[in-house]
C-alpha cells in the first residue's frame, strides 16, 4: 500500500494535536508516514507519541539548518521522489499553508488546500466560509493537501513506528533566514482555529476593557476567544483573533456570538460551527438568522448570568 | 530599488459570493469586484520603499478585463506602471499555474530587487501564491511581515503569525508578503486619480508573456472541481427576549450536551 506523507507540526518538543488528526485522514489514501524536521536531537524523542497515533513509518530529519520553513520544503521534496507518496498532508496554518504551496510548485503536485474532508478518490473543501461545500481532486501523482482541523478523528490504533533517520539536503533555493523568535503567549486559552468551543465580541461589547466579560464566559467555557472584524477595528481585541472573511475561519462544536451584528463578513469566518448561541440587542440583528439560540438582550446582563449558571452546573 | 507588487481583483466580502455551479469557477459578474484590500497595503509598503530608496513600483496583475479598475487605483495610489497578464486561456487556473505564470512575467520585466505581495487573497484563501513565486523565481520568501527594514541589499521582515513573531533576513532580490498591520494604505489624491490615467499598463496575453496554452488554464489545472454544492442555509432556531437570558442559554446547552 501507498505511503502518505504527514508532516509532523511540534512546537517545545510536543507534537501538535493537528498531526494527529492527519495521521487518521491519511487512511483512505493509503499508510501513514509522518515527516519530523527538527534540530539535531530532538526528533526522535517526538516517535512515540507519532507510533501511538498511528504512524506506520517516521522519517527523522534532523538538520541544525537556520533557513525558514524551507529546510521542511526541501526534505519533503526528497521524499516525494524517493517515496513516491500517495499524497503529502500539512495541517493548515500560516507556516503549513506556505511549505505546502512551495512543495507542490517545486514538485509539480496539485495543491488541495483547506480540505476539511479526505475521501479516497476525492477531498472536500468548504468554500466562502461555508457557503458551499467543493469536491476537488488532483490530475496529478503525490497532490499537496492542506488539511483544516476537525477532518478527522483523532485514532487510538498504534502504527508499526518504524524509524528512518533520512538526510536533509543543503538549501535548493535561496532562504530567510531566521534571526530570533518570540513564541506566541497564549495566555492559556486554547487555539482559536482548534477550539471546540469558541466565544466571540463585536462592536457591542463597546471597549477593550469591557471585552473582559467575553474572556470570563470563555474561561468558564475552556473555550477560545474570538472578535469581530467590527471589533477589532475599533481597536477592543488584537487581530489575531479576527473571526471572519479576512480573519481566521473557525468550525466549533459551540460558537457564543456576543454583541456582533453578523455581517457576512462575520458570518463566512464562522457559519460552519455546529451550535451558534447570539446574544445581541437588536433583535433585528442577522446574527439571528443563523443562530440555534439567540437571546435578544443586553450582553453585559446575559454573559455574566450564563458564567454564573455554568458554574453552577459544574458545581 | 525597483518593486514589483503583485495585486489581485477579488469579491468584496462584504457582498454574497457565488460559485458557478458547472465548473466551481467564482461567478465574478454576480459580485462586486474591488482591489483587495491586503494589495493596498503591499502598494503602499512599495511606495513608502521607493520614497525612502528611491526606485519605480510596477504592478503585476493577472485576471480578467475587468481587473483594469484594481490596477488603476494602484496606479493612483501612486504606482508607476503596471502590466496586466489577462487572458481568457487562464481561467480556472489553479494555485500552481497561477503562481507559474506570475513568476513568468515577473522574470520577464527588467531589474526587480523586490516582489511585495499581500499575504494572502480573502477569495481563494490559498495562501500560498507569494511564497510559490518566490519558490519559482529562486527568491527568499519573507511572509506575513508587519514590518520591513531595507539596509543597502539586506532586508529585515518582522514576521508575525499565530505562532508568535519570527525575525527573518535576506539579500536583494527577495520576495515579502504583507500582512494586515503592515500600515494604513493612502487613499489615492485627485491629482493621483488624473495622473494614473496616464499611467502605461502593459496588456499581455500568454503569448506575449511566453506561457504555453497547454499549462494554462481549466484544461491543464493541476486540481480539478467535480462538484459544487451551496450548503443549505441555515434556519434560525429559537429567539427569546427574557429577562434570565444566560439562565436560559444555559438550560438550551446542557439539553444539547454542550455544558
Amino acid at each position: 500500500m501507498a505511503e502518505v506523507l504527514i508532516l509532523v507540526d511540534h512546537l517545545d518538543g510536543q507534537v501538535k494535536k493537528s498531526t494527529y488528526e492527519l495521521l487518521a485522514a491519511a487512511r483512505p489514501l493509503g499508510e501513514p508516514s509522518a515527516v519530523v524536521v527538527a534540530p539535531p536531537g530532538t526528533a526522535g524523542k517526538l516517535a512515540d507519541a507519532l507510533t501511538q497515533h498511528g504512524a506506520e513509518k517516521i522519517y527523522l530529519a534532523e538538520t541544525d539548518r537556520t533557513d525558514f520553513l524551507t529546510p521542511e520544503v526541501d526534505v519533503l521534496a526528497a521524499l516525494v521522489e524517493s517515496a513516491s507518496p500517495a499524497a503529502v498532508l500539512i495541517a493548515v496554518s500560516a507556516d503549513g499553508q506556505e511549505i505546502a504551496g512551495r512543495l507542490a510548485v517545486r514538485t509539480g503536485s496539485g495543491l488541495l488546500s483547506e480540505v476539511v474532508e479526505i475521501g479516497p478518490e476525492s477531498v472536500t473543501h468548504s468554500a466562502f466560509g461555508g457557503a458551499y461545500r467543493v469536491e476537488a481532486v488532483a490530475n496529478t501523482p503525490h497532490p499537496v493537501i492542506t488539511v483544516r482541523s476537525g477532518a478527522a478523528e483523532i485514532g487510538s490504533v498504534a502504527g508499526a513506528g518504524a524509524e528512518q533517520a533520512t538526510d536533509v539536503p543543503p538549501p535548493a533555493r535561496r532562504v530567510a533566514t531566521v534571526t530570533d523568535r518570540e513564541p506566541v503567549t497564549g495566555g492559556g486559552r486554547p487555539e482559536l482555529t482548534e477550539a471546540s468551543v469558541v466565544v466571540s465580541g463585536g462592536r457591542g461589547v463597546g471597549s477593550a476593557e469591557q471585552f473582559a466579560v467575553v474572556e470570563e464566559l470563555a474561561d468558564s467555557l475552556g473555550a477560545a476567544v474570538g472578535a469581530s472584524r467590527a471589533a477589532v477595528d475599533a481597536g477592543y481585541y488584537p487581530p489575531q483573533f479576527q473571526v471572519g472573511q479576512t480573519g481566521k475561519t473557525v468550525s466549533p462544536q459551540l460558537y457564543v456570538a456576543l454583541g456582533i451584528s453578523g455581517a457576512i463578513q462575520h458570518r463566512a469566518g464562522m457559519q460552519t460551527s455546529k451550535t451558534v448561541v447570539a446574544v445581541n440587542k437588536d433583535p433585528e440583528a442577522p446574527i439571528f438568522e443563523i443562530a440555534d439560540f439567540g437571546v435578544v438582550g443586553d450582553l453585559f446582563t446575559v454573559a455574566p448570568q450564563l458564567k454564573d449558571e455554568i458554574a453552577k452546573r459544574r458545581g | 530599488m525597483n518593486i514589483v507588487v503583485l495585486v489581485k481583483q477579488v469579491p468584496d466580502t462584504y457582498s454574497e459570493r457565488t460559485l458557478r455551479a458547472a465548473d466551481g469557477i467564482l461567478d465574478r459578474a454576480a459580485t462586486d469586484p474591488v482591489l483587495d484590500e491586503i494589495n493596498e497595503r503591499a502598494v503602499e509598503a512599495a511606495l513608502q520603499l521607493t520614497e525612502a530608496h528611491g526606485g519605480e513600483v510596477t504592478v503585476v496583475c493577472m485576471g480578467p478585463a475587468s481587473a483594469a479598475d484594481s490596477i488603476r487605483k494602484a496606479l493612483s495610489m501612486g504606482a508607476d506602471r503596471a502590466v496586466h497578464l489577462s487572458d481568457d486561456a487562464l481561467a480556472g487556473s489553479c494555485a500552481v499555474q497561477t503562481a507559474r505564470a506570475l513568476a513568468q512575467v515577473i522574470g520577464g520585466l527588467d531589474h526587480v530587487d523586490l516582489v511585495l505581495a499581500g499575504n494572502g487573497a480573502s477569495d481563494g484563501r490559498v495562501s500560498a501564491v507569494p511564497a510559490m513565486v518566490a519558490d519559482v523565481l529562486d527568491l527568499p520568501a519573507l511572509t506575513h511581515a508587519r514590518q520591513i527594514t531595507v539596509d543597502g541589499t539586506t532586508v529585515t521582515v518582522r514576521r508575525e503569525t499565530d505562532r508568535g513573531a519570527v525575525g527573518l533576513t535576506a539579500e536583494l532580490p527577495a520576495l515579502i508578503s504583507v500582512s494586515e498591520k503592515i500600515n494604513e494604505p493612502r487613499y489615492p489624491s485627485f491629482k493621483g486619480i488624473m495622473a494614473a490615467k496616464k499611467k502605461p499598463v502593459t496588456q499581455l496575453s500568454i503569448a506575449a508573456a511566453g506561457i504555453a496554452a497547454a499549462e494554462a488554464g481549466l484544461a491543464s489545472a493541476l486540481t480539478t472541481v467535480t462538484s459544487v454544492v451551496p450548503r443549505p442555509p441555515k434556519s434560525a432556531g429559537q429567539k427569546l427576549t427574557d429577562g434570565d437570558g444566560g439562565a436560559q442559554i444555559a438550560v438550551y446547552l446542557a439539553a444539547q450536551k454542550l455544558i
